[in-house]
């Protein structure tokens, strides 16, 4: 039997059981790697010139970790939410939502929204189709805000740096912000707000896209196009994030961080919003961070505060919403979004 | 002659399905009448939600990532 490799990538067709059996030995050898990381980074640490419990030595061996636990994180997470994604569509969830105006609309329109595959860049087609299809705005927004918020690389990544625990109520607190915002932006009739020609466009033509059967060794291909895509991308922001994390691992002294981050503050909850808004980047480059922050002693509230600005209200994004939405609205957005986060991070601070 | 729309509003992925499309064609032998549409109240008008999208002969059979290569030539030749 020839295996012949002919052409581009787009020629190549592997056969089923080659994707099957191609899944099941990655994801073997994933397991196994993984297992061996941290005996791999203390290795490579001692490679260095640096005593290992000096500040140098304690911040290369973070970065050094924490690189491949990351990459191969978010590779694994990547991939198990793109096959399992392929089942959801923009379409097929605004089928569901439409004309859902009672109550259970919002939570069902945030729980959507972290199943639905979504990129920013086809957020206003998206939004134009939500709206003019009638679905109202404030579930609209519990989608939109849901997605990124409480979207599974940062919920996976939360998990396997910083535990179970954090992770449970980073998703319990991100869903109930994104349904509560929804509920109030919808309960302020804000459709005034909206740009003028978004308003005026009724109920369009709801294309009505023919369901496009899959075999299963198609969806693993857009899972592993997923892979290729994301992990392509934001591979920077990681190495970013986990530099920034090992320089606060390796030298920032815990008197200093209490000080600045601890729950003592009054003002640490708002500062870590202030500051975490306009900063941009992913979920997979600030978890590092908060990993970094909480093992030295942040306090949770104010850490919590900081991740989920970051994550979930991003400057670039409301460039793109500026096209159907006036500043107003796009301010009210970021004001009710805000101060869910903030009674979140003051919360925490008060509990703990 | 298929006329065929790419719904984007101008990422890589946009451009990688404008090649599988023309590549496909090429392969088939189709004659490609190929347009794309990137302004964001067109697409959403198409119906299209989530881009790409592609639209052959004037009926929407794709939106949302790249399209499987197979799926591709069933659309052209259909």
């Amino acid at each position: 039997m020839s295996t012949e490799i002919q052409g581009s990538a787009y020629h190549r067709e592997m056969p089923d059981w080659g994707w099957y059996l191609g899944v099941v030995v990655a994801a073997i050898l994933w397991w196994l790697v993984y297992g061996q990381l941290s005996a791999f980074s203390e290795w490579v640490t001692s490679l260095f010139p640096v005593a290992r419990d000096s500040h140098t030595g304690e911040a290369i061996a973070f970065f050094v970790y924490d690189v491949p636990k990351v990459l191969m994180l978010l590779t694994g997470i990547v991939f198990v939410t793109g096959v399992l994604r392929s089942w959801f569509s923009p379409e097929k969830t605004r089928a569901i939502l439409a004309g859902k105006r009672q109550i259970w609309g919002y939570p069902l329109a945030a729980f959507l929204g972290v199943l639905t595959p979504f990129c920013s860049c086809s957020s206003v087609p998206l939004f134009i189709g939500f709206v003019s299809a009638g679905i109202p705005l404030g579930v609209t927004f519990s989608f939109l805000i849901a997605g990124p918020m409480v979207g599974p690389v940062g919920l996976g990544l939360l998990y396997g740096l910083v535990g179970w625990k954090i992770a449970t109520i980073y998703l319990v607190f991100g869903f109930s912000i994104a349904t509560t915002a929804g509920y109030v932006m919808g309960r302020m009739g804000l459709e005034r707000y909206l740009q003028d020609w978004v308003r005026d466009l009724n109920a369009g033509p709801v294309g009505d896209l023919p369901e496009e059967s899959l075999t299963l060794a198609d969806r693993l291909k857009i899972g592993l196009e997923q892979v290729r895509e994301i992990v392509g991308k934001v591979w920077i922001w990681v190495l970013a994030g986990i530099g920034i994390g090992a320089a606060i691992h390796g030298y920032v002294p815990e008197a200093m961080m209490l000080k600045i981050m601890g729950g003592e503050a009054w003002w640490s909850v708002p500062s870590a919003v202030v500051i975490g808004v306009p900063m941009y980047t992913n979920a997979a480059g600030v978890i590092p961070i908060v990993e970094a922050l909480l093992g030295k002693g942040a306090a949770l509230g104010t850490t919590l505060a900081f991740m989920m600005s970051v994550i979930a209200l991003s400057l670039p994004e409301m460039i793109i919403l500026k096209q159907v939405l006036t500043l107003r609205l796009i301010a009210i957005f970021i004001a009710v979004v805000s101060t869910g986060i903030l009674a979140t991070g003051y919360l925490f601070n008060f509990l703990l | 002659m298929k006329s065929v729309k790419i719904y984007g509003p101008g990422c890589k992925r946009c451009a990688e399905t404008e090649a599988m499309v023309k590549e496909a064609a090429t392969r088939l032998g189709i004659d490609l009448d190929l347009e794309k549409v990137t302004d964001a109240k067109s697409i959403a008008m198409a119906g299209v939600m989530s881009t790409p999208g592609i639209s052959v002969d004037g009926k929407l059979v794709h939106a949302g990532g790249l399209p499987v290569a197979s799926k591709l030539e069933q659309w052209l030749t259909a």
